[in-house]
């Protein structure tokens, strides 16, 4: 496979880094990212060697930063971008679609594309060991993803978390250690952990290899619209990564010559009890303010102290999108709407997603003859709680034609409480 | 007041190799100097204009010192101080 990669570099300051697990920039502490030479991308990649590949993540191998082929997660990605008329119709626009991530495989979540990517380079790097500090989608991938790589792994989460999340972590046999503090707390104690004892940990030291696997969403919705970019594009923010990567990703399409130069305006979604990007966004500063505290049943987006929240509100104004916010209720509601409108059960963070875009189209940002596209980023089945109590308790009946009878003739009709 | 600051891995080459260092000084910021006139290599790693840098993140026992007074953060005897990057997580 040619490589592509030439090494680091720091986002701040341009310093130039060798391929390592290294995640921060040794002078000015600022992110390192990937350094591709895109000459060389160009000059062997074009459309229809992509179309002639596997509907996976790695139909894109060029533009991941692997020396090698990929040995872990080789079946991630390619999931559907999915036409959502009846949710268009309910948020009052012409042409919506969910980029459904909630299917991913192997743990439903987009996760398993950044923890393909990292593992794959930890196996490169000789890791056997590797960890991560996460909110639940991450904890599940990267469980389950070292499992199958026969790596040994230790995942740090808040301790509150939601069962259905730890427990689809045990199962792959990780060591899973619930951390009584926030998931910034969480995140501080796996860096002095990656430090001491230097394992890989995806989202620390191999950070810089695994949020590029987020850039897959994007050239898979590119490539799905028939290579082009979206007018509109909401996406979830927790550490406001993946927002900045599907505008990256749309960039290097452009860059080497598979789309035109896109026009896409990137609006950020967050709870309204973790808010900190957009609140950024909004009151137009430079710097979020971190939350000490964040309380929102969107635990996965519950990231007080977003390590690219900078980056984040940047790609945001820059983009010419904006950023909301929506309280538990509505967030609940919009799961709802989403499942009762596309057969989609996305967690928290899908309710989020909906929830933003409903608000920005009633605020008129996001007109409504134009082309949308909303990430679905994770699964309802592991979010379950959070919509219990809107639903209606399913009828329960003697086994008789008549008792069916009764309740049919009633007003049993399954609403939203 | 005598504190305890953790340099972190990267930055102990301008620590002699050491991966805690005393310091005094009664706040955060007094500390953090203190530390500066001995290793000025870690200093002007930390700070930029005089504000910690936007990707350094200092904790007070374990805490983030925005949720308390920032630099201005009183330090008693024993405190321990750990510089740590922030760009992590997510």
């Amino acid at each position: 496979m040619p490589n592509s990669v030439r090494g680091l570099k720091c986002r701040l300051c341009g310093k130039l880094y060798s391929k390592q697990a290294l995640n921060f920039c040794t002078e000015d502490f600022g992110p390192l990212e990937v350094d591709y030479d895109y000459d060389a991308i160009r000059s062997v990649l074009d459309r229809s060697k992509i179309e002639s590949r596997p509907k996976t993540m790695w139909r894109f191998r060029e533009l991941l930063p692997l020396d090698e082929a990929p040995t872990v997660g080789v079946q991630v990605g390619g999931t559907p971008l999915l036409r959502a008329d009846r949710l268009a119709a309910a948020l009052g626009v012409e042409r919506l679609w969910l980029k459904n991530d909630a299917v991913n495989f192997p743990t439903l979540s987009f996760k398993d594309r950044v923890v393909a990517v990292a593992l794959s380079k930890a196996r490169e790097l000789n890791f056997q060991t590797v960890g991560c500090a996460s909110t639940g989608n991450l904890a599940n991938s990267v469980a389950a993803n070292a499992a199958a790589a026969g790596l040994k792994s230790y995942i740090f989460v808040p301790a509150d978390l939601e069962r259905s999340k730890i427990l689809g972590t045990s199962i792959y046999g990780a060591n899973v250690i619930g951390v009584a503090g926030t998931y910034d707390e969480v995140n501080r104690l796996c860096t002095q952990v990656a430090f001491k004892y230097g394992w890989g940990f995806v989202n620390i030291n191999l950070r810089a290899f695994y949020a590029e696997g987020s850039k897959t969403v994007g050239f898979e919705i590119a490539e799905q619209l028939g290579w082009r970019t979206p007018q509109h594009i909401v996406v979830p923010m927790a550490g406001g990564s993946l927002i900045g990567k599907v505008q990256k990703a749309f960039q290097e399409l452009a860059r080497i010559g598979l789309i035109a130069d896109p026009a896409c305006k990137i609006y950020g979604a967050q709870a309204t009890g973790c808010s900190p990007i957009s609140s950024a966004v909004k009151s137009g500063s430079d710097r979020h303010r971190p939350v000490r505290k964040p309380n929102t049943i969107a635990k996965s987006l519950a990231i007080g102290d977003p390590a690219d929240g900078y980056f984040a509100s940047k790609v945001i104004r820059e983009s010419g999108g904006w950023a909301e916010d929506v309280s538990d209720a509505e967030i609940a509601e919009a799961m709802v709407l989403l499942a009762r409108t596309e057969g989609v059960f996305a967690e928290t963070a899908g309710g989020v997603t909906v929830a933003v875009a409903r608000k920005l189209i009633e605020q008129g940002r996001i007109p409504p003859d134009e082309e949308i596209v909303l990430c679905i980023t994770g699964n309802g089945l592991k979010t379950q709680d959070a919509v219990a109590e809107h639903l209606e308790q399913p009828a329960v009946i003697r086994p008789s034609l008549a008792a069916f009878e009764q309740l049919v003739e009633g007003t049993r009709e399954a609403v939203l409480v | 007041m005598a504190v305890r600051i953790h340099i972190p891995t990267p930055m102990r080459q301008h620590t002699e190799g050491q991966a805690a260092v005393e310091a005094s000084g009664a706040t955060v910021q007094a500390a953090l100097d203190d530390l500066g006139r001995k290793y000025p290599g870690v200093h002007q790693r930390i700070f930029e204009n005089g504000q910690v840098r936007r990707f350094i993140n200092v904790y007070l026992n374990d805490e983030d010192i925005r949720y308390l007074d920032n630099l201005s953060t009183a330090v008693k005897d024993g405190d321990e101080l750990s510089i740590i990057p922030a760009v992590a997580g997510g």
